[in-house]
């Protein structure tokens, strides 16, 4: 059972990674990406993750109180952020990739420049 | 390769990941037993010597200041590269017609406008929703929140303006220079603010302001200036996004409305 956040975070990453493989269209792999990343959402927070503990915010709580590592939850944030931005950029190379070869087929693309 | 021998070739590998995977997370501590020590030395000693009462806020922005320029930078260099890709030359935009919206009125079908529900809805969330993200940016060091939540709250407003149907605004609003302005602003208030603290023979980035009181708007030091800049270049790098994805359905819209 304790393995069961990690096994969770496995299998985000290989169903993520079977969608990247089997892709036929860009956005539908971008997308794939994203879901492939979020396993490691899944995993940090796993990592630092502590039975009973509340979040590691001393507004309203005294200092001592059992708290989450803030570590991992810091990368977290440096993980979405960038996630987001690469799927920003990727989408735009989707849109580049279907003004220049009027496709968004992976496979086809190729098949075009090959 | 053709696709059903990539799948076996996926398969075998992905069975071999699985079975790698758990063989290392079962030499872990399990899960929920969290050991340290740092995330337990930072949640001791942040409140006492940065006064600030959001340890991953302290994290982010002093105890690893530096990755954080990193990261702002990544998303940076996305920004100008997705504006660099998308953005098309003014004639062109004018040229071009979306072979969909052309069809519809050849049928004879308009664009319908959104609602009036929709449209009190979504203008009136503008305003608290602009607060919000304020609020958030500017109490990053209290509470969850600071420069990267309370930017995409507040990049979330124009959106709301063109959902709202209201497209000239969030045509002013998003291709505004100040959003282009920001957006360069922002990163380089980050790399400036890390400045002082190397003048004063300190480390980049070290915090040169009086800490304050833990628990006030106005403590912390350095940590609510470098959220507010942070903000400034989330806001404006993803509204100058939005509005490079939104910008060719915009004008087709906005010439047939005319």
């Amino acid at each position: 059972m304790s393995l069961l956040p990690y096994i969770v975070a496995v299998w985000l990453f290989l169903v993520g990674l079977y969608g990247i493989v089997t892709s036929r269209n860009f956005i539908h792999l971008v997308m794939c990406l994203a879901i492939l990343q979020s396993s490691t959402y899944v995993f940090l927070l796993a990592v630092g993750y502590r039975i009973g503990a509340g979040p590691p915010v001393f507004a309203n709580v005294p200092v001592g109180t059992p708290a989450v590592d803030p570590v991992v939850q810091a990368l977290l944030l440096t993980d979405i952020v960038v996630e987001a931005t690469v799927v920003a950029l990727l989408l735009s190379f989707a849109v580049q990739v279907h003004r220049n070869t009027a496709t968004l087929d992976p496979e086809k693309v190729v098949e075009l420049e090959g | 390769m053709n696709r059903r021998v990539r799948r076996w070739f996926f398969l075998i590998c992905a069975c071999a990941i699985f079975g790698l995977f758990v063989s290392a997370v079962r030499q872990m501590p399990t899960f929920g037993h969290y050991r340290g020590p740092y995330g337990d030395i930072l949640n001791r000693e942040t409140v006492y010597e940065r006064h600030i009462t959001d340890v991953v806020t302290a994290v982010n922005f002093d105890w690893r200041g530096i990755d954080t320029l990193g990261e702002e930078s990544i998303l940076f260099l996305s920004v100008i590269g997705t504006l660099v890709l998308l953005r098309k030359p003014s004639s062109e935009v004018n040229d071009s017609h979306d072979e969909n919206d052309t069809a519809d009125k050849r049928k004879g079908r308009e664009i319908p406008l959104p609602s009036a529900a929709t449209r009190v809805a979504t203008l009136g969330l503008v305003g608290p929703l602009v607060v919000f993200g304020l609020y958030i940016v500017a109490h990053g060091h209290l509470t969850p929140g600071g420069g990267f939540q309370g930017g995409v709250i507040l990049a979330t407003a124009p959106l709301l303006v063109y959902l709202a149907g209201d497209l000239k605004s969030f045509k002013r609003i998003a291709n505004h220079e100040t959003v282009q302005i920001g957006e360069a602003l922002g990163l380089l208030g980050f790399l400036i603010l890390g400045l002082p603290g190397m003048i004063r023979g300190g480390a980049y980035l070290r915090n040169v302001l009086p800490l304050g009181t833990s628990g006030h708007v106005f403590s912390g030091g350095m940590i609510a200036p470098i959220n507010v800049c942070t903000g400034v270049a989330v806001s404006a790098g993803l509204v100058a996004v939005t509005y490079v994805f939104l910008e060719h359905t915009l004008e087709t819209r906005l010439r047939g409305r005319r």
